[in-house]
């Protein structure tokens, strides 16, 4: 281990800013993306079953 | 031979596609943590302190994969929007759209770990040099075809414009990759390239190597799971998507 304790870990040699700033932002997003793209899927999801449903009632109603 | 090719039209399909990336998913996914925990170990508690950047230097471990991701999916985009153009295939349009937005996320993550490696080393966050330039160009042709796609209602006439635009845009890769040989930048050199030996300590490179492979799998994770979702927006008249056990319940 090349870090004696972890302040020093988190100080990155007076660099913390920036290599926090780097692995943060990508951390956020790789954590957002999926979950908007999750979101899309379900929403398609629900979309797709009220489309089914109110096609249904369509055939319903007709007989 | 002609087996193959009947076999690679059937998983062409939006109705095969859509379970096997169902399927692959959680793979991928698993392949991200153990590649991204492993490089990240590597990049923060083996590898050494750089001689001159002191511990920003460690930056790379995300900053290169990006770069990498950001070029690699734009070429892989640019490959279905044509074979979407030439064939009319269905499912190539519907890739090249579930790419773009992890594309510009890669790209945006370049530019971005670039300027907070570039403050401290350069003293400045951005400069209009080659190869910060031709990257931001890459982010906006990324934006740019999501817009034209968007703009457009219909699908096929979406993909055919988004085609064309990926496939001049591809133009821009190259100028991107060689840039720090054509012009003098201030962007330093490939520290890895094919024709020689790398320019970093071992371990440094093994890091960075497991955080690209990371990256990887991660943007094919996340556009599956994307394209799945276009699948379904497009194909939600076609009869076996009424069948998919996900709308029983």
């Amino acid at each position: 281990m090349k870090w004696n304790s972890f302040s020093e870990f988190l100080a990155m040699g007076g660099h913390a800013l920036y290599v926090w700033g780097s692995f943060g932002a990508c951390l956020l997003l790789m954590i957002v993306e999926p979950i908007l793209a999750k979101a899309r899927r379900s929403n398609a999801l629900t979309e797709l079953k009220r489309e089914i449903a109110a096609r249904k009632e369509n055939v319903n109603e007709n007989f | 031979m002609s087996n193959r090719i009947v076999n690679w039209f059937k998983f062409a399909s939006p109705q095969t596609f859509y379970p096997l990336a169902g399927k692959m998913i959680p793979w991928f996914w698993a392949l991200t943590a153990v590649f991204g925990l492993v490089g990240l170990y590597i990049g923060f508690f083996v590898a050494p302190t750089d001689a001159q950047q002191g511990e920003g230097y460690r930056i790379i471990f995300i900053h290169v994969p990006a770069s990498w991701l950001s070029m690699f999916i734009y070429l892989i985009m640019a490959f279905w929007a044509a074979l979407g153009l030439g064939f009319n295939t269905r499912l190539s349009g519907m890739m090249a759209s579930a790419l773009a937005p992890t594309g510009a996320l890669m790209a945006f993550l370049s530019l971005w770990t670039g300027a907070l490696w570039g403050k401290p080393m350069w003293g400045t966050w951005w400069v209009w040099d080659a190869r910060l330039t031709s990257e931001l160009i890459l982010f906006f042709l990324y934006l740019g075809f999501i817009a034209l796609q968007s703009a457009i209602d219909d699908a096929r006439r979406a993909d055919k414009a988004g085609a064309v635009l990926a496939l001049v845009g591809v133009a821009n890769i190259p100028i991107i990759y060689f840039s720090v040989k054509w012009w003098n930048t201030l962007h330093q050199g490939a520290s890895v390239s094919l024709t020689r030996s790398p320019s970093m300590a071992q371990t440094m490179l093994w890091g960075m190597l497991l955080m690209a492979l990371a990256f990887w799998m991660y943007s094919i994770a996340v556009s599956l799971t994307r394209v799945r979702a276009i699948i379904l927006e497009r194909e939600r008249h076609a009869g076996w998507v009424e069948e998919l056990k996900e709308l029983k319940s």
